[in-house]
C-alpha cells in the first residue's frame, strides 16, 4: 500500500519535474523557440525522468527484495535457546516474531521462559527493522529523486542536446524490453538446472533415465528417502511416446490431406470457409479437449470395446476388451491428435503454398495430372517443410498437459498396449506439484528433473525444425 | 504392306494403351481429391462433435428450477440468543413435509429425504431475514430458492424414473414428492441467473462462475499490462534499431524457441522463481498474470514485428526526409500505423492466455476458492482451472456445469477472437 502511495507522490513530482523543465528551457530561450536544440518538451522529459525513474527503480526493487533482506537481518544473530531448536521449529520461530511486530495473526505455537524472551527480543528487532526499512527505503527515494531533479535542471540551457538524451533514455529502456526474453529463457534454464541439480543429489541421474519404475509415493516417508528404483522415469517417457505417436497417426494424415486439399484443390469460397473453422478448432482451450476426452472419448471408445469383447468369441482377448477402462492411451491419443489437426494443417499449408507456382506449371506441361503433380513435385519440393511442422507437432503433443492429465491414467506402466492405461511425464509433473509441496523432499523435486528433460526434448526438436525451415526457404527465395 | 499394317495398329494399339493408362491415373486423381474432402470432413465432424457434445451436456445448467415454500417460523425451534446455532435447515424440511402432507417419523428419515430434495440456500435466505427483522419469528413468510441438484436433473430428465431404483439418487418417494409439488405449482422453472451471480461451491445448485470470471479478468488485466508494453517495445527495438550482429540473432532465435516452450514448463518457471524465490502470494491473480505474461511474451513479440515489417519502408524515409530522428520517425509514425496489427496480436495471444490451464495448476490456483478474489494478491481461481476442478468433482451434477463454464469460456474466446478480426477488417492498411 505504501509502495503504491510513493509510486503515485513520485509521479506527481516527476510532473512537476517536467514543468520545472520545460519553463527554465523556455526561459533560457527568452521566449525565441527556434533557438533551442530540441522541442520544449523533451527539456521538460529529460528533467521528469531523472526526477522519476531512479528512485521508481529503488521502490520497485525495495519491495521486490526488502523483506528477504530484513528476513536475513533478523536471523543474523540467533540466540542459542533458539538454536537449540530443530530447523523447521526456527523458521516457525522468526516468522511469529515478524508476524506480531506487523500485528498479524502467529502461528499457535506457545513459547514460554528463555524462549519467550528470545521472542520478545526479536519482536522489539523485527519492529525496528520494519520502521527502518519501510522509512529507509522511502528517504532513500525520496533523496534520488530530488538529487536527480538538481541534476537535471542546471544543466537545461538553449545548447543542451534533450532530444538526444531522452532519445538515450528510450533506447535503453528498449534493450531492456528486448533482453527480458532472453531473460526468460534465462529464468527457465536457471530454475529447472537449480532445482533438477538438487534432485540429481539424491538420486542418481543415470537411475533417473534409464529406470524403469516410477513410485515416487515412496519417498514421502522420511525413513524410506529415495530409494534410487523409485524414479526411474523411463515408463513415463514410453507412455508419452506412445500416446504422442497415437496422436500422429491421427494429426498427420488429416491434417496433411487437408492442407494439401486446401492449397492445391479447394475453390476460393472453400478455403475462406473451411480455414477459419479449422482456425476455431485450434483456438478452443486444451482444457476443453481434456473435458471432451474424459466425458465423451473416453466412455465411447469404453462402450465399443466392452461392445466388441462380448461379441467376440470368449477367450483372453475377449475378457481383456470386456475389461477396458475410460483411461487408455487410445482416448488420450486420439483427442490430442484432434486438437495437432489444425496445427498440421496450417503448417504444411504455409509450407505448401511457399512451392513457387513454376514449378506445378513445368509438372502439368508435361501432362501431368494434379495429384501427380502434387505426389511428384509439390510435396518432394515441401518435405523438408513439412518434416519440420511434424516435429514441431510431435513437440507440441510431448508437452500437452491437460488432455492427458484429464483423459490419460496415473499408473506408470511400461507398455505399448494402446488400450492400457499409461501417465506421461507432463502429467507425473501436474500430480507432483498440485496441492502442498515441501520442497526438500525429492518427490517434489522429481517434477524439476522431468521437467528439464522435457525442456531439453522439446528445445531439440523446435531447433532442428527451424533449422530445417530456414535451409529449406534459401532454395526459392 | 506389312509396314503400313504395322504402322496401322501401331498408334492405334498405344493410343488404347494410353486410353487405359489415362482412366487409371484419372481414377488416381479423383481417389487422391477424394481423400483430400475426407480429410477435410473428418476434421470438420470432429469440431461439430467437440462444439455440439459440450453445449448438449451444458445448456440445460441454464434453466433451473425453484421452489416457493410458505415456511413457518417455528418460535419453539428458534434460539433467538443464538441464531447461526439453529437448525434452519430442518424448518425448512418440516415446511416442504407441510405442503406435501406427509409426517416425519421418529428416526427423522423423512425429513432426511425431503433434505435430499432442497437446497442448503434456503437455510441461509431464512437466516438472513432473520437477522434483519426478528420480528419475523412465529410468522409465516415465503422463501423462494433452487432446488438441490439431483431434483433439478429429475426435472430436466437426466434422472429418470426408469432406472432401476437403486442406480439413482432419488428413490421413487422422492420423485412421488417431486411431482406433486410439481402440481401444485409450487415448482417453477426460468433462467439459472445463479450461475452466474454465484462463485464456487460444494453444493452443485449453487456453485457458479463470477468467481472465476471475475478471477479471469484480473489475471489477464496483469498479463496484458506487463506482456504488451514490454513485448511491443521489444519487438520495435528488434526490427527497427537494433544492429544485425550475433547478439540480436541470439535474442532472435531465443524468442522463436520460446514460443514454441510447453506451457507446462513456464508453470515450473513461476513456481521456482516467482513463489519460492520472490515469495509472490500462492493461487493470486497477480502470480497467474506474470507467469502467463512471460508465455504471452514471444507471442506479442513476434506479432508486433511482422505487423512492423508491413508498414513501408517509404514512410519511414519520408519521416526522415522532413528531419525527423530514428526515434520519433518510429514512434510517431511506424509504430502509430503499425498498431491495428499490433493490438490483433495482442488480443488474439491475450485469448490464448485466457484458456490457459496447465502452468496454473503449478502455482496453486487448483484451489477451492467460494468468493470472488479480495484483490491481486488474494486467493483466486480462473475459467479454465474451474472447469478442471469441476470436471474431478463426482457429483453428475457438476458435469454439466462444467459444461456451462466452457461455454461460458467459449463465449469470451469468441468475444476476443471477433474483436481481433473485426480490428483487422477495420484498420488493417494494405499499402
Amino acid at each position: 500500500m505504501l509502495t503504491w502511495l510513493s509510486l503515485i507522490v513520485l509521479a506527481l513530482f516527476s510532473g512537476a519535474a517536467f514543468l520545472a523543465g520545460r519553463r527554465r528551457a523556455v526561459a533560457a530561450a527568452e521566449g525565441r523557440a527556434r533557438v533551442l536544440h530540441s522541442l520544449p518538451d523533451y527539456y521538460g522529459a529529460y528533467a521528469a525522468l531523472w526526477a522519476g525513474v531512479p528512485a521508481a527503480l529503488l521502490l520497485l526493487l525495495g519491495a521486490m527484495f526488502g523483506g528477504r533482506v530484513e528476513d536475513a537481518m533478523l536471523q543474523a544473530n540467533r540466540p542459542a535457546v533458539v538454536q537449540a531448536l530443530e530447523p523447521d521449529r526456527q523458521t516457525v520461530f522468526f516468522s511469529d516474531a515478524q508476524a506480531i511486530a506487523a500485528k498479524a495473526s502467529p502461528s499457535e505455537v506457545v513459547y514460554e521462559g528463555e524462549l519467550k524472551t528470545a521472542l520478545d527480543a526479536k519482536v522489539a528487532e523485527a519492529r525496528r527493522l520494519q520502521t527502518l526499512r519501510t522509512f529507509g527505503m522511502l528517504a532513500a527515494a525520496g533523496v534520488l529523486a530530488l538529487a536527480g531533479f538538481l541534476v537535471a535542471i542546471p544543466r537545461i540551457n538553449a545548447e543542451f542536446r534533450a532530444r538526444n538524451r531522452v532519445e538515450g533514455w528510450i533506447g535503453v529502456l528498449l534493450i531492456a524490453c528486448s533482453v527480458a526474453a532472453v531473460l526468460t529463457t534465462l529464468g527457465i534454464v536457471l530454475s529447472l538446472v537449480w532445482e533438477s541439480w538438487r534432485f540429481f543429489h539424491s538420486v542418481n541421474p543415470l537411475a533417473f533415465l534409464f529406470g524403469t519404475e516410477w513410485s515416487p509415493q515412496i519417498a514421502m516417508r522420511a525413513d524410506q528417502v529415495a530409494s534410487s528404483g523409485a524414479f526411474g522415469a523411463v515408463p513415463l517417457f514410453a507412455g508419452t511416446f506412445l500416446i504422442m505417436f497415437i496422436a500422429m497417426l491421427v494429426a498427420a494424415p488429416v491434417g496433411l490431406y487437408s492442407a494439401i486439399y486446401l492449397s492445391e484443390y479447394a475453390s476460393r469460397p472453400v478455403r475462406g470457409l473451411v480455414k477459419p473453422l479449422l482456425e476455431i478448432l485450434a483456438g478452443v482451450p486444451t482444457v476443453v479437449y481434456g473435458f471432451f476426452a474424459a466425458l465423451t472419448v473416453g466412455p465411447l471408445f469404453r462402450a465399443g470395446f466392452n461392445a466388441l469383447g462380448a461379441a467376440l468369441p470368449p477367450g483372453p482377448v475377449a475378457t481383456y476388451l470386456m475389461e477396458v477402462q475410460n483411461q487408455m492411451a487410445l482416448v488420450a491419443g486420439v483427442v490430442m491428435g484432434i486438437m495437432l489437426i489444425p496445427f498440421v494443417s496450417s503448417l504444411s499449408d504455409d509450407i505448401i503454398n511457399a512451392v513457387p507456382q513454376s514449378l506445378r506449371d513445368g509438372s502439368y506441361a508435361m501432362g501431368a495430372t494434379k495429384s501427380e503433380t502434387v505426389k511428384k513435385v509439390v510435396l518432394p519440393a515441401a518435405l523438408p517443410g513439412i518434416m519440420a511442422a511434424m516435429l514441431l507437432a510431435v513437440s507440441r503433443a510431448v508437452g500437452e498437459t491437460m488432455i492427458v492429465t484429464m483423459a490419460a491414467g496415473l499408473q506408470a506402466k511400461l507398455t505399448a498396449n494402446p488400450l492400457d492405461t499409461v501417465t506421461t511425464v507432463t502429467v507425473q509433473i501436474v500430480t507432483l506439484l498440485t496441492g502442498d509441496q515441501e520442497f526438500d523432499s525429492p518427490k517434489t523435486l522429481s517434477a524439476f528433473g522431468l521437467g528439464l528433460t522435457l525442456f531439453v526434448v522439446t528445445l531439440t526438436l523446435n531447433i532442428i525444425a527451424l533449422r530445417i525451415v530456414q535451409k529449406y526457404r534459401e532454395q526459392y527465395d | 504392306m506389312t509396314d503400313a499394317t504395322l504402322g496401322a495398329a501401331g498408334p492405334r494399339a498405344t493410343l488404347t494403351a494410353a486410353d487405359a493408362r489415362l482412366k487409371k491415373r484419372h481414377a488416381a486423381e479423383r481417389r487422391f481429391k477424394a481423400q483430400g474432402v475426407a480429410a477435410i470432413v473428418v476434421a470438420l465432424v470432429f469440431l461439430v462433435v467437440l462444439v455440439g457434445r459440450i453445449v448438449a451436456q451444458g445448456y440445460t445448467t441454464f434453466e433451473t428450477h425453484t421452489l416457493s415454500l410458505p415456511v413457518y417460523l417455528n418460535p419453539e425451534r428458534i434460539d433467538t440468543s443464538d441464531l447461526s446455532g439453529v437448525n434452519y435447515d430442518y424448518i425448512v424440511s418440516e415446511a416442504v413435509m407441510k405442503k406435501l402432507g406427509v409426517q416425519d417419523d421418529d428416526f427423522g428419515t423423512v425429513s432426511t429425504k425431503v433434505q435430499d430434495l432442497v437446497s442448503r440456500d434456503f437455510g441461509f435466505q431464512l437466516l438472513n431475514k432473520i437477522k434483519a427483522d426478528k420480528s419475523l419469528i412465529g410468522k409465516t413468510i415465503t422463501v423462494t430458492g433452487p432446488l438441490k441438484a439431483d431434483a433439478d436433473l429429475y426435472f430436466k430428465g437426466d434422472i429418470k424414473r426408469s432406472t432401476a431404483e437403486g442406480d439413482r439418487k432419488l428413490d421413487n418417494q422422492q420423485l412421488d414428492w417431486l411431482d406433486k409439488l410439481k402440481k401444485d405449482g409450487a415448482i417453477s422453472s426460468g433462467f439459472n441467473l445463479a450461475f452466474f451471480t454465484n462463485s464456487d461451491s460444494t453444493e452443485p445448485e449453487q456453485a457458479g462462475v463470477l468467481g472465476a470470471v471475475v478471477g479471469s479478468a484480473m489475471m489477464l488485466f496483469i498479463t496484458a499490462l506487463i506482456a504488451v508494453p514490454v513485448g511491443v517495445l521489444a519487438a520495435t527495438y528488434l526490427e527497427e534499431f537494433a544492429p544485425k550482429n550475433r547478439w540480436t540473432d541470439i535474442i532472435e532465435v531465443n524468442i522463436n524457441n520460446l514460443a514454441a516452450v510447453p506451457s507446462i514448463v513456464y508453470g515450473l518457471l513461476g513456481l521456482a522463481l516467482f513463489i519460492n524465490w520472490l515469495h509472490v502470494p500462492r493461487s493470486s491473480p497477480l502470480v497467474g498474470g506474470l507467469v502467463l505474461a512471460l508465455m504471452a511474451l514471444p507471442t506479442v513479440i513476434i506479432a508486433t514485428r511482422s505487423a512492423l515489417k508491413a508498414v513501408p519502408p517509404s514512410i519511414r524515409e519520408a519521416a526522415l526526409g522532413v528531419g525527423a530522428s530514428k526515434t520519433q520517425t518510429v514512434f510517431h509514425h511506424v509504430l502509430p500505423l503499425a498498431m491495428p496489427g499490433v493490438m490483433t496480436g495482442a488480443i488474439l495471444s491475450l485469448a490464448h492466455a485466457l484458456g490457459e490451464t496447465a502452468p496454473l495448476l503449478m502455482i496453486g490456483m487448483v484451489s477451492f476458492v467460494p468468493g470472488v478474489p479480495e484483490g491481486f494478491t488474494g486467493a483466486a481461481t480462473v475459467l479454465p482451472v474451474q472447469v478442471f476442478i469441476w470436471e474431478n468433482a463426482s457429483e453428475r451434477a457438476f458435469h454439466e456445469r462444467t459444461a456451462a463454464a466452457i461455454i461460458v469460456l467459449l463465449a469470451f474466446m469468441i468475444v476476443m477472437n471477433a474483436a481481433a478480426v473485426i480490428l483487422r477488417r477495420r484498420f488493417e492498411r494494405r499499402w
